[in-house]
């Protein structure tokens, strides 16, 4: 399963996957006037973090599309085999010995001449690799991280929380009893007992952060299911003899979208911040921006200090967080009508 | 009421048996006890020395109930000892897991508890000082600086807060522990600073939306209208009445003091029941990762029933029958 997810095959299709339901939405929004007007609402509040989450969404494409061989990328026979993305391309070959500071013509600590003087912008890393590039190969990681979590705990909540919300009964007894049992355990905790259980993989840290994340969505959409059952429309609807799977469909589920919406912008920051603290605990995803701060904690022991790998690593997450979390406000000020009286 | 005390509490022992059979099915179907063995003794290992080892921590029952071993299996095993607290010894380097668990607590406390309390009454102090100034710059940049806090990783405020007060300005020693309390009351200082800057963030915006929820009631309105100053507004109704929701996010928290903090922890080189649990999870202690699951949602468990039942003592609103 591991082996699928990172073959570029299947990144390939990802991304065009991800190109079609883009399409798809963006012809949907267009069509739905209270959708096309809340979100431009919301990109006229914050545009500028609009464009950045743009501009990584564009990086992080970038480094998914893939092929094999064309070019004279790598020198050797080997990495002449090995997929390229379209990021490692417009690199090539970057590769040094060991540290070196940003711009420097020589190596940090061996002061012996690089290979591509001045050239490495922000440096290189222990390993003689171009931190620039490094830290924009995890900007794929940390989408990968958010996004697929989001898509394997939102569904799944989505489901749980609609059933037991509208069906009750036993049905909710169920599902409430798993909630109760995911959700006494310290998330910590329990995300640490499920990545050291799994095999390791990326695939397997993101469902230990879907198991640990989708419980709270799934007790909201229970709740505002249960609200919505009892509503006039669904009551006619009733009457009129809908058939139950119709009555969630038509309009149980599209009084719930904004919640998704919501959520999804707002729990994104949170996954990507809890990589980085299993990255501390030396069991996150390889070559994520929580690895790169775990490792720069011995890098500020160095003397002279390596700062650059910290700093890139620290300013990207940092960047892609605040701009995720302002537009995660601006969408939720924008769809509650809860904050709508704040904004007066 | 005392019925509902009941019955809340066998729904709290139905939970936490349910926690018991997701780490059974965690670390035992999911990961095999050969696994364990294999992780803790070598991929290369023999498969009679895996016999051994398995034995030795008794992890060679059949798993589940069947007949001729009604008693004498895994499952069976595995809740009984959870339910003894007989934890057993750890799968790494065979120490008896309750005598560390007993070790640790008393550091972790020692940090989390103060981190929590000047976390709370600072959050408190500032989001209410904020919310008294709403709609104005002051309020505005205090939500900036929020979301500006909240988007940065916590493993930063410790790198940031090692490197700044510990490494170039020397006011606190960088990591370490001592028993006596002056001088540990020193190596805490760092840690509780960095864990407080690192959660008033999302604190102060929490706060600061409940306070200002509270501000537009109408009861309010009334007590402005009747000549009520706004300090008295803010100190007198707005925090009194705020406190409900404050309280309910707090003490959620509160159980999960006694898990001591992971990250600061293992960071300043506490020896608490966080860095029991790091020290599990990089030498593949998996007796020791179930025990602390468990001992974390079974306080969990019994806060939420006290919880519960002490929201009647102090809200007249609720009636739990």
């Amino acid at each position: 399963m591991g082996e699928l997810l990172n073959s570029h095959v299947t990144s390939n299709l990802i991304v065009l996957v991800l190109a079609l339901g883009a399409i798809g939405l963006w012809r949907a929004v267009a069509k739905n006037r209270l959708w096309s007007e809340a979100l431009r609402s919301m990109y006229r509040r914050r545009p500028i973090a609009v464009w950045v989450c743009a501009l990584y969404l564009a990086i992080g494409l970038c480094d998914s599309v893939a092929w094999v061989g064309g070019g004279q990328v790598g020198s050797d026979a080997v990495s002449s085999h090995q997929a390229k993305t379209l990021l490692d391309r417009a690199f090539g070959d970057t590769k040094e010995k060991s540290y070196s500071a940003p711009f420097a013509r020589v190596e940090f600590y061996a002061k012996s001449k690089l290979r591509h003087p001045g050239s490495h912008v922000l440096g290189t890393d222990i390993l003689g690799r171009d931190v620039l590039f490094v830290t924009l190969k995890g900007v794929r990681i940390a989408l990968l991280i958010g996004g697929l979590t989001s898509l394997i705990s939102i569904p799944l909540a989505l489901l749980m929380g609609v059933l037991a919300g509208y069906f009750g009964k036993y049905l909710d007894d169920a599902v409430f009893f798993v909630v109760s049992v995911l959700q006494s355990m310290p998330s910590i905790l329990l995300l640490i007992a499920l990545i050291t259980a799994l095999p390791k993989s990326t695939l397997s840290v993101c469902l230990a952060l879907a198991v640990t994340s989708w419980v709270g969505f799934c007790r909201l959409t229970r709740g505002e299911t249960m609200k919505l059952r009892e509503l006039d429309y669904v009551y006619a609807a009733r009457a009129l003899g809908v058939s139950e799977l119709r009555i969630i469909w038509r309009h149980i589920l599209p009084n719930l979208t904004h919640l998704i919406v919501i959520t999804f912008a707002l729990t994104f920051s949170g996954l990507v911040l809890s990589e980085a603290v299993l990255a501390w605990l030396n069991i996150g995803v390889e070559g994520s921006w929580g690895q790169m701060i775990a490792q720069a904690k011995n890098e500020l022991s160095r003397d002279p200090v390596v700062w650059w790998n910290l700093a890139a690593a620290a300013t990207a997450l940092f960047v892609l967080l605040l701009a995720i979390n302002l537009v995660g406000d601006a969408i939720r000020d924008v769809l509650d009508p809860r904050t709508a009286r704040e904004r007066q | 009421m005392l019925a509902y005390i009941v019955r809340r509490t066998a729904y709290g022992v139905l939970v936490v048996l349910g926690v018991l059979f997701f780490l059974f099915a965690l670390f035992f179907l999911v990961t095999k006890p050969d696994d364990i063995a294999r992780k803790a003794i070598g991929d290369k290992a023999m498969p009679a020395v895996i016999a051994q080892w398995k034995k030795n921590h008794g992890y060679d029952r059949p798993l589940w109930p069947g007949p001729g071993h009604v008693q004498d299996n895994m499952l069976v095993e595995h809740y009984r000892r959870m339910l003894t607290f007989d934890f057993g010894r750890s799968d790494a380097d065979d120490t008896i897991i309750l005598d560390r668990i007993k070790k640790g607590a008393g550091p972790s406390i020692s940090l989390t508890l103060p981190e929590f309390a000047f976390g709370v009454l600072l959050g408190i102090g500032f989001s209410l000082f904020v919310a008294f100034f709403r709609e104005t710059y002051i309020d505005r940049s205090t939500v900036v600086l929020s979301v500006l806090g909240m988007s940065v990783s916590a493993l930063l405020y410790i790198i940031g807060g090692q490197y700044l007060i510990g490494k170039l300005l020397r006011w606190f020693p960088i990591s370490g522990f001592d028993p006596s309390w002056a001088v540990r009351a020193r190596f805490l200082a760092l840690p509780i600073v960095v864990g407080v800057a690192a959660s008033l963030g999302s604190s102060v915006r929490f706060y600061r939306t409940v306070f200002i929820e509270e501000i537009y009631k109408d009861y309010v309105r009334t007590a402005r209208a009747k000549g009520a100053g706004e300090v008295r507004i803010m100190t007198r109704h707005v925090l009194q009445n705020a406190m409900i929701p404050i309280l309910t996010s707090i003490v959620t928290e509160i159980p999960f003091l006694l898990m001591g903090s992971l990250l600061l922890e293992a960071s300043f080189g506490i020896p608490g029941l966080g860095s029991l649990t790091v020290d599990a999870i990089t030498g593949n202690d998996f007796a020791t990762l179930r025990t602390m699951v468990y001992i974390g949602s079974l306080f969990f468990v019994v806060g939420q029933i006290l919880t519960d039942i002490s929201y009647t003592i102090a809200d007249p609103r609720i009636r739990l029958d």
